[in-house]
């Protein structure tokens, strides 16, 4: 059992595929090449998205976004939870709600500024992304609570980050966690910064993953950009949380390459030095090696892979901007379950304004 | 039928949903084997087992969190923080999450939820334990806050936010919760939220008032009719989304408004109320409103409370001020 082999007091953490893309076959997890290869074309998709989100937030065209680049792999994990399970997301999560199938143009249109891009996120059991960091773990204990007390095994996984550890509703959610037995897999993306903080500044803990054991259960540390350890420590997490022998904790240990958001600028607060030390250890390399060795990864294919994942992306970049925007009453709708007559009233007073000054709404 | 008072017609009412409906859970701080530090929830556990009658953690903002994930996953729960000053600790749960997940989700998600909150002042209890903060969660869109002043309405109230399909923070007037008793059917009945209520009618002042200063606003209103005085007084019932309709149509008739509540004075329900007057009957007003409140100070310790809160000795007065302007 990996929770119990890889004890982070001890320091120890789990790598199964190193940077070089070489497997420790006695750790090998039941992930078929043909799987694997499937995961490198879905994280190359996830990093041109990525890409592309950064660049029409610098055209205008999208809202202020949080990247993903470098963390591919640990967004990868959701593409192992079951179809009941829920996902609990933070800001930072466009490759895994995309793992999940939520579809890509809604991904966008969310951050083009319309909420109405996550409609159907729902039915992926998928909840709202939260911009509020490290409000979101209590939400996920809940959810798989009551799954626990109806009786029915679905577990929840959360993401959040290195910063969110800091927060008290983390150290609430891991608490309520521990005393109920809730079947929830905490992730956290160690990606070593919160905007321009380091890990260091967040706790004096050596681990992240060690954090767990205050609480009464098991938690690993994990190479984070090794899609094969991120497999092994989610399908353990997730069985032990199914079966009821606890919640789980896993640190990923990452490395964002980019910036917190479109709004700052890492070259303030990092050395360039140590960006160029940790691209070596890049998830989709290591991954590309592995299959390059097996035989299933050529230059020539590279070139497929990209074409497609770009025909992918410019399509989901038309649906979001062609998407009609909303209809300004729209924010009357869903913040109350009833309509009252003030807040009726507030809307005609909206639209008749609307009305002297521009003969309608904007976008009517 | 029987003579309760608001804690035991509380009970009842979260007794006979906890019967109809297996989804309804309750957790909180001593909710279950001691049933609340008030005994709302006194015997619940006993009868529906301690996985629907929850002791959690002492954390207000583990409880709200939580109670928001019980809701997304199908379940009702009923979170009980044990006084209003602790609410500040669930805030971020509160304000950023219950009361915008309908919203953020565009209604995938509309939490169905009740939080409990004993509120107000006038037990003789610790500094945190006598607030009365409904202002802030008045200015929070999305969060419904309603509150009882007698036990009839503590229970009709209670089963319309266990089945009103959104977040609803249910404040509970402590002082009172054992000092009024009354009838209160046993079978369903609902009050409605959204709702205020004329309790007594009058022609020469409006009154308006919800919880514990309901009771000093009809002494108010009894004293002032042996001189020849008729006011009428309205409980608010449900503060946000507030019935000022209501409101509005009585003073329409009497032309004078006193709104009393223990809150501090500036920015308190009492402003919006006024605000909402002026904007409708504005013609109608013989003088300005009155408020009769807590003062713009923290709430004292019990040496001063009395002094602090408003009761039906300090609404007389501000109503002889309406009456002479």
């Amino acid at each position: 059992m990996l929770f119990d082999r890889f004890d982070p007091l001890k320091g120890e953490r789990l790598e199964i595929m190193d940077k070089d893309g070489r497997v420790n076959e006695e750790l090998r997890p039941d992930l078929s090449d043909e799987r694997l290869k499937w995961l490198y074309v879905r994280m190359s998709v996830m990093r041109f998205a990525d890409k592309t989100a950064l660049n029409l937030q610098r055209e205008g065209r999208m809202g202020t976004y949080a990247p993903v680049f470098g963390q591919e792999a640990s967004q990868a994990s959701a593409a192992f939870l079951e179809k009941d399970d829920w996902l609990v997301p933070s800001y930072r999560e466009s490759g895994a709600l995309l793992m999940r199938g939520v579809p890509l143009s809604g991904i966008y249109r969310y951050w083009m500024g319309d909420e109405r891009g996550l409609l159907g996120i729902k039915d992926l059991r998928v909840l709202p992304i939260e911009v509020v960091v490290g409000s979101q773990p209590l939400h996920a204990v809940g959810v798989s609570w009551a799954m626990k007390l109806r009786g029915i095994k679905s577990i929840a996984a959360v993401y959040f980050g290195d910063g969110a550890t800091s927060e008290g509703s983390f150290h609430e959610a891991m608490n309520f966690a521990g005393v109920f037995n809730t079947p929830t897999v905490f992730i956290c993306q160690n990606n070593q910064f919160a905007i321009s903080v380091p890990r260091k500044i967040q706790t004096r803990s050596k681990s992240i993953a060690q954090k767990a054991n205050a609480y009464g259960f098991k938690g690993i540390q994990i190479y984070g950009n090794d899609i094969m350890a991120v497999y092994a420590a989610m399908k353990e997490a997730m069985d032990d949380a199914r079966e009821g022998r606890g919640p789980r904790l896993i640190e990923m240990l990452t490395y964002r390459f980019g910036p917190h958001t479109t709004a700052d600028d890492p070259t303030k607060y990092r050395d360039p030095a140590e960006l160029e030390k940790n691209k070596p250890f890049d998830p989709l390399i290591r991954l590309r090696l592995y299959l390059s060795e097996r035989g299933l990864w050529s230059e020539e294919e590279e070139y497929e892979i990209m074409d497609a994942a770009r025909a992918e992306v410019e399509k989901a970049v038309a649906e979001a901007e062609f998407a009609p925007p909303p209809e300004a009453s729209d924010i009357f709708r869903n913040t109350w379950k009833r309509e009252h007559p003030y807040l009726k009233r507030q809307e005609n007073e909206m639209l008749a304004l609307l009305r002297e000054t521009e003969g309608g709404a904007p976008h009517a | 039928m029987p003579k309760l008072n608001i804690v035991s017609a509380i009970n009842l009412a979260l007794d006979r949903e906890m019967e109809k409906n297996d989804r309804v859970v309750i957790i909180g701080e001593d909710v279950g084997r001691e049933g609340g530090v008030f005994r709302v929830t006194d015997g619940l556990q006993g009868k529906y087992g301690p996985e629907r009658v929850i002791d959690t953690p002492l954390s207000e903002g583990g409880i709200a969190g939580t109670a928001l994930g019980l809701a997304v996953g199908g379940l009702l729960p009923v979170a009980e923080i044990q006084f209003e000053g602790f609410m500040y600790l669930a805030l971020d749960q509160i304000a950023n999450q219950m009361a915008r997940y309908r919203s953020r989700s565009r209604g995938q998600y509309p939490i169905s939820l009740v939080l409990r909150l004993p509120w107000g002042g006038g037990i003789r209890a610790p500094e945190h334990h006598s607030d009365s903060p409904e202002a802030v969660l008045v200015n929070t869109p999305g969060i419904t806050v309603v509150q009882p002043s007698n036990p009839y309405d503590a229970k009709g109230l209670m089963t319309a936010a266990l089945r009103y399909g959104a977040p609803v923070i249910y404040c509970e007037p402590k002082r009172i919760y054992r000092a009024i008793k009354s009838e209160v059917p046993d079978e369903d009945y609902e009050v409605p939220i959204g709702k205020a209520n004329v309790v007594r009618e009058g022609k020469d002042l409006t009154i308006v008032a919800w919880g514990a200063m309901m009771r000093e606003a009809m002494k108010a209103a009894e004293e002032l009719s042996s001189d020849g005085v008729n006011a009428e007084v309205i409980d608010l019932r449900t503060i946000a989304p507030m019935d000022s309709d209501t409101i509005i149509s009585s003073v329409m008739k009497t032309g004078r408004l006193l709104v009393t509540h223990e809150a501090p004075r500036t920015g308190g329900i009492g402003a919006e109320i006024a605000a909402r007057v002026y904007e409708d009957a504005f013609t109608s007003l013989l003088a300005p409103v009155e408020r009769v409140t807590g003062y713009d100070a923290v709430m004292p310790l019990f040496k001063l409370e009395d002094y602090y809160l408003p009761d039906a000795k300090k609404i007389i007065v501000g109503a002889r001020k309406l009456l002479s302007y």
